[in-house]
């Protein structure tokens, strides 16, 4: 079996006393779009932070690319990577947020430049075109100037994924990237993770709109209370839905939600 | 009058100059290290934030004469001795850092942690997460309560005439020991002062407009 893109074995992560991951083991592989489904609390969101090294992990292992990305490798005692170790780490992880989280003082070419010039170290005058290619590419060709308080909410998220993919990823992490937007605008925002998909960029998607995971994600992961209880493929977790209870009520309560 | 107005203009005008320098070394150097202090504050560990933290809230509960006078007179005991006029810019700035300080770390604090997320999310380092993503956010925030520290500033210097530095206060003082008629002396001092701080918030007004187009 190849290595996977992403390898996590053991996860464990707690608030306090609260255990919030509790041995998270998953594996993606390149090119492979995983939807991460469960109830509110179940850790999804705290998973991918811990992917994207905003949040510390106390317990288990996550390989992006073969590489330990927290943690020192070698030696008896874990060490947590200085965080100017972990800056280009995070590089090739792309997060987009529930909330968008554009920088409000950029514009949106501005937006997707910024990791590209400060990160990648990339010319002013390149950047600008690679930034133009992927928002357009988002379909935001012409708002390049407007800052984001100018656009709609499934505009800005546009931008969002445009500034996480321009970095040129290895894994683009999504955190339930629709919820915070009008149900008019949701369609445009993942008609553009779908193409995404298509084009066989690796993704971990954390989402709540069902058709949505059936239709992208060649798998789907069922979290609850920390732990992934269910793993395989999209079509038979859903068809197989009715065996596991805990499935079951939550497709309920999504159901009723819609 | 005119001819005795005229007469005075150029003693004040020294005394105003003194004003001007005191307020501008004032200003520059305690905004430098006010918002580093403001930095240590929101993200320093331990060892940094709880000697500003304790710093800041000694040197804003000190009266600023106190302060000025326990370092003219008191760092010669300690064998350091930076004259009257250097010892007063020490105290002042001292004094105003801890403000800047405050106004800084509220400024910062005032920006949504998920900026920060989005920064890490694309590579920044802390260094370029706070000059590409937080300060120049942060400063519209900064601006209005700083120039207001900055006015204060300007008011507070006249106490550098009680050290003997012959500031515009003291300028005053003096001419009205010669001529024995306080008032006019008094109302122009005001007015000079008042010139100073209202173009002052004519340019904050300013800043502010021209900051305004930062929305969350
Ligand atoms: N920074 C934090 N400090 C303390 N507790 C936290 C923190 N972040 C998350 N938690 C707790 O961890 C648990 C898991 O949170 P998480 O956000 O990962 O869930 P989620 O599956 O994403 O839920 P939702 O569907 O509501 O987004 C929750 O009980 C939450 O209250
Ligand atoms: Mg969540």
């Amino acid at each position: 079996m190849p290595q996977s893109l992403v390898q996590i074995r053991g996860l464990k992560k707690s608030f306090g006393s609260l255990r919030v991951l509790d041995g998270i083991d998953l594996d993606v592989a390149k090119g492979e779009a995983v939807c991460v489904i469960g109830p509110s609390g179940s850790g999804k969101t705290t998973l991918l932070r811990c992917i994207n090294l905003l949040e510390p992990y106390d317990q288990g292992s996550i390989k992006v690319d073969g590489t330990e990305i927290g943690y020192e490798e070698g030696g008896s005692t874990r060490k947590r990577r200085s965080e100017r170790a972990l800056a280009p780490i995070r590089a090739d992880i792309g997060m987009v947020f529930q909330l968008f989280n554009l920088f409000p003082h950029l514009t949106a070419l501005e937006n997707v430049m910024l990791g590209l010039t400060k990160v990648r170290g990339i010319s002013k005058a390149e950047a600008k075109d690679r930034a133009g290619h992927w928002l357009n590419r988002v379909g935001l060709s012409d708002k390049l100037q407007s800052l984001p308080s100018q656009l709609s909410g499934g505009q800005q998220q546009r931008v969002g994924i445009a500034r996480a993919v321009a970095m040129g990823p290895k894994v683009l992490l999504l955190d339930e990237i629709t919820s915070a937007l009008d149900p008019e605008l949701v369609g445009e925002v993942l008609s553009v993770v779908q193409g995404l998909a298509r084009d066989g960029m690796t993704m971990i998607v954390v989402t709540h709109e069902m058709t949505f995971a059936r239709d992208v994600g060649s798998r789907i992961i069922f979290m609850d209370e920390g732990r992934v209880v269910i793993d395989g493929p999209s079509r038979d977790v859903l068809a197989n839905a009715s065996q596991n209870e805990r499935l079951k009520s939550f497709l309920a309560r999504i159901e009723m939600k819609h | 009058m005119i001819a005795y107005v005229m007469g005075v203009l150029p003693f004040l005008w020294q005394g105003l100059l003194v004003t001007l320098t005191v307020s501008a070394l004032v200003v520059a150097s305690s905004l430098v290290t006010g918002i580093l202090c403001g930095i240590g504050l929101v993200y320093g560990r331990w060892w940094i934030a709880w000697p500003i933290r304790i710093y800041s809230d000694i040197l804003r509960g000190t009266p600023l004469i106190v302060l000025i006078f326990l370092i003219i007179y008191g760092l010669p005991l300690l064998g350091v001795d930076f004259g009257n006029y250097g010892s007063a810019v020490i105290a002042l700035t001292a004094f105003k850092t801890a403000h800047v300080a405050e106004i800084a770390r509220g400024a910062i604090q005032s920006i949504h942690f998920g900026q920060t997320d989005a920064g890490k999310a694309i590579g920044l380092t802390f260094r370029q997460r706070l000059q590409y993503v937080i300060l120049p956010q942060a400063v519209r925030r900064f601006l209005p309560p700083w120039i207001n520290a900055v006015a204060d500033a300007v008011k507070g210097s006249a106490l550098v005439s009680l050290a003997g530095i012959v500031d515009l206060t003291l300028a005053v003082q003096q001419v009205i020991g010669r001529t024995y008629d306080p008032l006019p002396m008094y109302l122009l001092g005001a007015a000079m002062y008042f010139i100073i701080n209202y173009s002052l918030s004519l340019t904050s007004r300013r800043l502010e407009a021209r900051f305004a187009y930062i929305r969350e």
